[in-house]
């Protein structure tokens, strides 16, 4: 039997938006993961686990996003996710902050 | 955003003879500079803080391209080039390839918006194996004009 899809939405917050550090970011998360996962802007539907695709959101500070993952990790992936998302990408951050120091 | 919108014609560089991040970087920086595009005084700090971003993590994307970028206040708009190299750059890239593609952006600091559309862009027309594979094909500045414009005109998506 195929495992249900599970969803889940969030907000990009941070004022970059999805740039190309937090879309890395993003994506090796998701490629942890063993579930399929996909994010969904509107009508645009990408791999999670591409830096490519998800580079292609073009998602500015207030986009909402669709998380949708289907596998054995699914809900586990998205959780993780949208900690991601939700901290402004706060290892992003950190690592930011180290440098410019 | 189209790539003619950013892209420097007259900075676009191919059959380039380099192997390692920093020389690909300063080779496009200088191209840059040549293009009139950022000044001579700027030209180290603009390439150090491109190397400084690299360094929070490769901008090797996979698919052998590269958007090594950073945000510099001696621009007043975005300004970018592409460069190509045939034997590849090794550019510790996310899947381990070596890279055949680069698209280095400056930007002004107050406008992530632009930015972040230039990648959007970029992303977007590189997820078409045939844009991608020509332009890597590309031996001449005009050649990868061409595909840009191609591109811009919705030609490969």
């Amino acid at each position: 039997m195929e495992s249900p899809v599970v969803e889940r939405s969030v907000v990009i917050t941070n004022p970059q938006g999805l740039h190309a550090r937090p879309a890395d970011l993003f994506a090796r998360l998701a490629m942890k993961f063993d579930s399929k996962i996909e994010v969904i802007r509107d009508d645009h539907c990408v791999d999670a686990k591409s830096i490519l695709h998800m580079l292609t959101l073009g998602a500015a500070q207030g986009t909402e996003l669709i998380l949708q993952a289907q596998g054995p990790d699914a809900e586990e992936a998205l959780d993780a996710i949208a900690r991601l998302v939700e901290s402004d990408f706060a290892a992003d951050e950190t690592l930011s902050q180290g440098s410019s120091s | 955003m189209k790539f003619v919108d950013f892209m420097s014609r007259d900075a676009i560089r191919t059959s380039i003879d380099v192997d390692d991040k920093e020389t690909v970087i300063r080779t496009m920086a200088s191209a840059l500079l040549e293009a009139g595009k950022i000044s001579e005084e700027e030209y180290e700090s603009t390439v150090e803080a491109i190397l400084k971003r690299e360094e929070l993590g490769s901008t090797g994307i996979g698919r052998g391209v590269a958007v090594p970028h950073t945000k510099h206040p001696s621009v007043s708009e975005l300004v970018g080039t592409v460069a190509v190299s045939e034997n590849g750059v090794d550019f510790d890239s996310l899947d381990g390839e070596k890279v055949h593609l680069l698209f280095l952006l400056v930007s002004p600091p107050d406008r992530p918006g632009d930015h972040l559309r230039a990648l959007e862009n970029i992303s977007r027309q590189l997820r078409d194996e045939t844009f991608c594979r020509f332009l890597k094909q590309s031996k001449t500045a005009d050649e990868v004009w061409q595909l840009l414009e191609e591109a811009d005109n919705n030609q490969f998506v």
